[in-house]
């Protein structure tokens, strides 16, 4: 665990010494502060509309940081050439990937502090009501479907060699999984076999990363979700997670480094 | 300095097509005897060995064919010993160095470091290793770095700034410690790359060309501190092209060319033994003519 949480320091420093996460954060405050400053047509309930599009920029932000800072983790030691000196350590490839992996989501978990926090207060100043239980619940469901994303991002560049093409397919992929995962099993009940058992395997196959969206709690001011479907929802994203991380491992070890 | 004299001891060597050295290239290190219970024993055991190593790189489809990059090594360094590792570019030094260090597996073969499988991790707890082209975590400040290497070495944290102390001192970077690597220089860069291979106080150091690309003075520290290392018993596995220095620093060298070992012994005897320099045995190992000047 030692190793692990050493290289995982490492990740998290780089993130915060690279200019990524600031531009982003600064971007979306500047977003939902000019929102947030204007009175759409006298509406009262105008509020929930600029909650609705400050969490999907903070959910955009998140995707962006986490694809973009987990596709460039691998190759970028490689091609920086630190993965020599660091595998030249009694390290495994195995404690290499997991510092990677946990550096990554708690480098997306600080910053989901500072998203949520920010969103939080930007919401009380206008309409003086914070549900505390809704905002954990969203933003702990949020980081865990980061979980899953990052270690499919982090498996996504030990196969594809160019950063750019693993965060390509990393966007497609999970966009194509929120927008459309939820409706794959409605679509396969309207094809003949043998496509519908297919479309079936592929919906039970795909992780549900829409599952971990209940945005709708913060924005509607619905009371929180049981704690017990919080939990069965960490424990499919981290049954994900694990599966990806298991595969990359495999990948990484066969992987000759030169 | 004391120096312990060491019975000769004949290893296994595969002889297919080089040079032999006098006695058999397994003449006695040269060794302190500077407590650290450094017994007769433990310097005749090697510290890194490879027997029969081969590697071959994959070739792509028919107009790649495959390629055998390591063939049939052989060797045998032992503790205290300063072993030059020379060969021209592409002789297959680098590959051996990958395999040692578990980056790359043999084709067919085995290798040990300390008597372990250089597959296991724990084989390079008492290494240090110096890349050819020194990167490192540029965001990092020399003394993170370190602190970060330290505690992969499992050093205890009361010791870990002692030793951070004791390396920046030795390769002259107190002064920019807490600067970040992207502003040193290239010599200053080789010299944190020498500053984290000695972090773990390692018994082998394996440096692979640590003097490309530095300047007179970056060469001449690297060679000093090679030297300490020397006087204090530690082994030293090296690759250069720089014939002259590996003759003052080393006790024995191997000449490896297209994958092969050509010859190994120490370098006075060889030197005696074929009536010239290292360079010129270098030479004449590897086939250069020189053309005829018109």
């Amino acid at each position: 665990m030692n190793n692990i949480f050493a290289i995982a320091g490492v990740v998290i420093k780089e993130l915060y010494r690279r200019k990524d996460f600031y531009v982003l954060f600064i971007l979306t405050a500047l977003i939902c502060l000019v929102m947030a400053s204007v009175n759409f047509f006298n509406d009262d309930k105008i509020v929930r509309y600029l909650k609705e599009i400050c969490l999907l920029c903070i959910w955009i932000c998140s995707l962006v940081i986490a694809i973009t800072t987990t596709a460039r983790q691998i190759p970028s030691e490689r091609e920086n050439r630190t993965l020599f000196p660091l595998l030249a350590k009694p390290l495994t490839r195995t404690q290499l990937l997991l510092g990677k992996f946990l550096g990554c989501w708690l480098a997306c978990g600080l910053a989901l502090v500072c998203f949520y926090t920010f969103f939080g207060a930007l919401a009380a100043s206008r309409e003086h009501h914070w549900p505390l239980l809704s905002y954990l619940q969203a933003g702990t469901l949020h980081w865990v479907m980061l979980g899953v994303v990052i270690a499919f991002a982090l498996l996504g560049s030990l196969i594809f060699s160019a950063p750019s093409a693993n965060t390509t397919i990393c966007f497609v992929v999970v966009a194509f999984i929120l927008l459309l995962g939820r409706h794959l099993n409605k679509v396969a009940l309207h094809l003949p076999e043998p496509r519908r058992s297919v479309l079936y395997g592929f919906y039970y196959l795909i992780p549900h990363l829409e599952l971990f969206d209940v945005r709708d709690l913060i924005i509607h001011n619905w009371p929180p979700i049981a704690w017990t479907v919080c939990g069965v929802a960490t424990l499919y994203g981290l049954a994900y997670a694990a599966a990806f991380l298991i595969s990359a491992c495999l990948v990484f070890r066969r992987k000759a480094i030169n | 300095m004391d120096t312990l004299k060491l019975p000769t001891q004949k290893t296994e060597r595969s002889t297919n097509g080089r040079v032999p050295g006098p006695h058999g290239s397994d003449s006695p290190p040269s060794c302190a005897s500077s407590g650290a219970g450094f017994s007769r024993q433990a310097a005749r055991d090697p510290v890194l060995e490879t027997r029969n190593l081969c590697v071959t790189y994959r070739g792509r489809g028919t107009s790649q064919p495959d390629r055998q990059a390591v063939k049939d090594l052989t060797l045998a360094v032992r503790r205290g010993e300063v072993f030059g590792f020379l060969g021209p570019n592409g002789a297959g030094k680098t590959t051996t160095m990958n395999v040692l260090l578990g980056f790359i597996n043999a084709s067919s073969g085995s290798a040990s470091l300390f008597g372990t499988d250089v597959r296991e991790p724990i084989a390079r707890q008492r290494i240090g290793y110096l890349p050819e082209l020194t990167y490192y975590y540029k965001f990092l400040s020399a003394e993170e770095l370190l602190r970060f290497y330290a505690r992969i070495f499992k050093i205890p944290r009361g010791e870990r700034s002692r030793r951070i102390d004791g390396v920046l001192k030795l390769v002259d970077l107190e002064q920019a410690r807490m600067r970040q690597i992207k502003t040193y220089s290239k010599g200053m860069q080789q010299r944190v790359g020498l500053a984290q291979a000695l972090i773990n106080d390692p018994e082998l150091l394996i440096l692979d060309e640590p003097t490309s690309g530095l300047d007179p003075i970056g060469r001449m520290r690297v060679r000093e501190v090679i030297q300490r290392l020397k006087n204090e018993g530690k082994t030293v596995f090296f690759s250069s092209h720089e014939l002259g220095e590996v003759e003052t620093v080393c006790d024995r060298v191997a000449i490896l060319h297209q994958g092969e070992l050509k010859v190994e012994g120490r370098v006075s005897e060889l030197a005696r033994q074929h009536q010239c320099s290292l360079e010129q045995l270098f030479l004449k190992v590897i086939g250069y003519a020189a053309r005829p000047s018109n």
